[in-house]
């Protein structure tokens, strides 16, 4: 949601070829680790590289059906929108992602400031 | 233009029914109305006696509010009787009970008849007043109505009769004991709850009753009820009398059938229905619940009306217009004035060659009984303690071959956890042990409505790590819940994500030539890939394909995608392979030097006779796989283990059988070997047990004269089970032969991650060994062939560290961007 409010920039991240089909990867962009995932139905996803509830690495999930199950605890996460499924973790963050004209993938991560005052709304923290 | 659904009866199974056919969609289908007798909603009719009994208050025992039926568009005529049914012009006409009568006609296309029971008011001089209807004092128990005017002429009232020492009898009279009245049960058969009990159970309960202060009258038949302008009291055919102020009749209930019958409909003792549950007569009209007669039998418990409405459901929507309703066997659970009583089956043995075990203990107020017939249970009554209820019941509905001796089942197993108290917990104790789940974290989840133990472990994470904890939230879930606990399908399918159970899927994949992962949810799942489900196709397509599988990297579990076990902090755990736990100086050096080289944070002696090297990065893997230059130990996979050896005969003074040779070649042969769980092994050298081989999945212990025990289905985890035995062997080879021949068994019809000790007890013993010794399916040799073949096509999976199968198969972090 606030994404869309605030300044972004975009990120080119090679090829999407080097994710496997079906699997995530793990990159970090301005010191922020974002899990990019690369479905068999074709789509692209991107959210936080580790769960809020125990770190798990989330690019090491199983991915289906736009949902991606943490290797450690098997918690569901709903790639597009980061939320919690069954709700027993919190939601993750979730980033624009896309694959370009010559097939290379386009993140669009917020701003470090931005993102600084997205986490404090979420921890319901004055930002 | 919608059908036209009309339900007559708004109780328990019309209600139901209406459910189950809107949760199916039914809604765009059908143009739904109903007739209820009674003025509102619908309402749980087993939580009456709460009502009386005060502990439950009228609203709460509302299952649907009348709003529900307007926010379903389900046109409710409440308070409306129906007065016939016109096959011919297909229209119910009705009657309301206003001040100002008016009639109702509905259409139908297809008619339910859920028209439920009536009491049973055995013929009586004295019953009804000379104007008609019961006099002032007598009471039928049957409706809300009925607990309202007991209640309130109880209040005026010291003693209280009650005709009839069955289950709604007994619960009649446990509210009027609430209620602070004397209360007399007059029965007359020669013990309580004939239906359900047989003659000692009856009179442990009879002592029960009379210790709670209960006045039981046995033998007794009622000839008249006394008094000019109300009751004063009974007076019995034997000539003796007894006074009260009021008597509430409670001998039984008879089929409400009268429509029916009116109607042309066939009505034996109940309305009488197909396996379809419609009326032979007419393909339009069925019939549910206590008013349906299957297969010569009418029910009055509330678990096979559930199945009923189910099937009806299923039917007339057409999501399985082939179901069919079978009957059902019925096993019960229910609470008697506070005394808890299981009943299932058959109360009496049919045969000398049945099993009958008992338990008395009169001044507890305990009597179990158990009937088995050829190896199952045949028949269960469990009075006054209900430990071993929940299994038995489990073994009863499954048909499952019971354990051991009969006896042993009256108790619970030795070092089991008192189970069944799962209900009597306080709210704090924790259930879930390994997600830290308490008892009122269930309950809270139960009350903002899961109904089914897969929306329970869902929503509240109970029972999803070792699994061991499902019982007991189970029950706490049947405590909380009660009837309107909702079976899941879903725990007889494979997997979750496709709606077959092992045998159909393994038939349509074989039939389709499926071989792999996405070729079988598009075929078989509409195409809906799920995450969960992913892992268990594979190791499913692996099995059944072998080479021809065509292997998708991504339906694996991480830990089979790099080979190793992830660790909390996201690193891996690699374990090389020490045969049988043998290593030697120059091994022991090379994983030193790795350890150091590879700066690795922990070095741990594991509990299957190896070593794990902890918290290696994914980065690392290969170089760490190069360098030890062993083959992968498989610590990470659903497939078999290590095989845990003792010195055998080599050292050890006791030792009768060479299980280090032994331990070695079965940890060889069977390396890596896929399966639906892991496979844990041993091998002893006496039957002291030092490798522990008789709770391993899979262990051979040695025994005098040369001879080798095979033991399968064992566990130390966290459940504990000693295996049983399979056969007993003379040499390494049958022991190997054995082994395998059992292990492609248990791949091919096991679910996706049961454990062996759970699908030996579910197949039973006798049976394996019947197909895997006696060979009585003909298939050993197949099967020892399909093993040889899963054993030739192993390939050690760290060959990967130089020949990787994706280029970013070893890496975490593929870039690394930096601000600019």
């Amino acid at each position: 949601m606030e994404a869309t409010m605030t300044r972004s920039r975009t990120v080119r991240l090679g090829p999407v070829e080097a994710i496997p089909l079906g699997e995530g990867r793990a990159f970090v962009v301005d010191g922020e680790a974002v899990a990019v995932f690369r479905t068999r139905g074709g789509g692209l996803f991107a959210t936080q590289a580790f769960c809020p509830h125990g770190r798990g690495p989330l690019a090491d999930g199983l991915v289906g059906r736009g949902t991606v199950l943490c290797p450690l605890h098997a918690f569901a996460f709903d790639l597009a929108s980061g939320r919690s499924l069954g709700g027993s973790c919190a939601d993750l963050r979730s980033y624009a992602v896309s694959s370009g004209a010559n097939g290379e993938i386009v993140l669009q991560i917020p701003a470090a400031r931005e993102r600084t005052k997205a986490d404090n709304l979420r921890q319901g923290t004055a930002a | 233009m919608k059908e036209r659904l009309v339900v007559i009866g708004n109780g328990m199974a019309g209600a139901r029914l209406v459910e189950d056919v809107l949760a199916r969609g039914g809604g765009r289908r059908f143009d739904v109305a109903m007739f209820g007798e009674e003025p509102y909603g619908n309402y749980n009719r087993i939580l009456l006696s709460s009502v009386l009994a005060r502990s439950h208050d009228a609203k709460d025992i509302f299952i649907n509010p009348l709003s529900w039926y307007e926010q379903n568009r389900v046109r409710l005529h409440a308070g409306v009787r129906v007065t016939a049914i016109d096959r011919q012009a297909r229209t119910i006409t009705g009657v309301s009970a206003a001040a100002e009568p008016y009639e109702v006609i509905e259409h139908y296309d297809r008619l339910v008849l859920a028209t439920g029971s009536v009491p049973f008011v055995p013929p009586m001089s004295g019953l009804e007043r000379a104007e008609g209807g019961y006099k002032p004092g007598v009471f039928v128990f049957r409706t809300l109505q009925d607990c309202e005017a007991i209640t309130a002429y109880g209040r005026r009232s010291r003693v209280a009769a009650v005709i009839g020492g069955g289950l709604l009898g007994l619960e009649a009279a446990r509210g009027l004991l609430e209620q602070g009245l004397e209360v007399h049960v007059v029965h007359l058969m020669p013990h309580l709850m004939e239906v359900q009990l047989d003659a000692p159970a009856g009179s442990v309960l009879s002592r029960t009753l009379r210790e709670l202060g209960v006045h039981v009258h046995l033998g007794k038949s009622t000839r008249a009820i006394l008094g000019e302008e109300r009751v004063s009291g009974l007076q019995f055919e034997d000539g003796g009398t007894l006074a009260c102020d009021m008597v509430v009749v409670s001998a039984g209930i008879r089929p409400n059938a009268a429509l029916a019958r009116k109607a042309g409909l066939s009505v034996e003792r109940g309305i009488v229905v197909g396996d379809d549950l419609a009326s032979p007569e007419d393909p339009r009209v069925f019939a549910v619940g206590e008013c349906a007669q299957h297969r010569g039998r009418v029910y009055g418990l509330v678990a096979p009306l559930w199945e009923q409405t189910q099937v009806l459901a299923d039917r007339l929507t057409g999501k399985n217009v082939d179901a069919r309703y079978e009957g059902s066997a019925v096993s019960t659970k229910l609470k008697v004035m506070g005394v808890e009583l299981s009943v299932m089956g058959e109360k009496e043995a049919a045969s000398e060659a049945d099993e009958v075990a008992t338990y008395s203990d009169p001044a507890r107020g305990v009597y179990k009984k158990l009937i088995v017939r050829e190896g199952r249970l045949a028949g269960a009554i469990l009075l006054g303690d209900a430990a071993v209820a929940p299994s038995l019941a489990q073994m009863f509905d499954r048909a499952t071959r019971i354990p051991g001796s009969p006896a042993e089942l009256l108790f619970p197993a030795a070092g089991a956890r008192a189970a069944a108290s799962a209900a009597e917990l306080p709210d704090d104790a924790q259930i879930c042990n390994c997600n830290g789940v308490s008892k009122a974290r269930l309950v809270d989840a139960v009350k903002s409505g899961c109904r089914s133990l897969k929306s329970l472990c869902d929503a509240t994470r109970a029972g999803t790590g070792c699994g061991s904890c499902k019982p007991q939230v189970q029950e706490v879930l049947q405590a909380t819940a009660g009837d309107s606990v909702v079976a899941d399908p879903a725990a007889h399918y494979y997997v979750r994500g496709v709606p077959m159970a092992k045998p159909e899927l393994v038939a349509a994949i074989r039939e389709r030539r499926l071989r792999s992962v996405s070729a079988v949810f598009a075929q078989l799942a509409d195409g809906k890939e799920d995450a969960g489900s992913k892992a268990g196709l594979a190791s499913l397509l692996r099995t059944l394909w072998g080479g021809d599988y065509v292997e998708e990297r991504d339906a694996r579990f991480i830990n089979d995608r790099v080979h190793a076990n992830i660790q909390r902090d996201g690193t891996f755990s690699v374990v090389p392979r020490i045969y049988g736990g043998v290593t030697s100086p120059a091994q022991l050096r090379r994983i030193a030097d790795v350890a150091e080289k590879y700066d690795v944070p922990m070095l741990k002696i594991t509990g299957g006779q190896r070593i794990d090297l902890l918290g290696i990065p994914k980065e690392k893997l290969p170089d760490v796989w190069r360098d030890l230059g062993i083959p992968s130990g498989h610590a990470y996979t659903k497939a078999s283990r290590t095989c845990k050896t003792c010195v055998g005969t080599d050292f050890c003074r006791y030792g009768v059988g060479d299980s280090t040779a032994l331990g070695i070649a079965i940890e060889k042969r069977f390396q890596g070997i896929e399966s639906p769980h892991k496979m844990k092994l041993a091998a002893n050298g006496c039957p002291r047990n030092c490798a522990e081989a008789t709770t391993k999945d899979l262990g051979a212990v040695a025994i005098e004269g040369g001879r080798w025990e095979i033991y399968i289905g064992g566990a130390a985890g966290s459940r504990v089970r000693k295996g049983d035995v399979l056969c007993v062997v003379d040499t390494h080879d049958d022991v190997l032969r054995y082994m395998g021949r059992f292990m492609q068994y248990y791949r091919e019809h096991a679910k996706y991650l049961e454990r062996t000790y759970d699908f030996v007890e579910r197949l039973g013993i006798e049976k394996l060994r019947a197909i895997l010794v006696d060979d009585v399916e003909g298939i050993a040799e197949r099967l020892d062939a399909a093993i040889q073949a899963a054993v030739d096509a192993y390939e050690d999976p760290w060959l990967e560290a130089d020949r990787p199968i994706h280029p970013s198969q070893f890496r975490s972090t593929l870039m690394t961007v930096e601000a600019r």
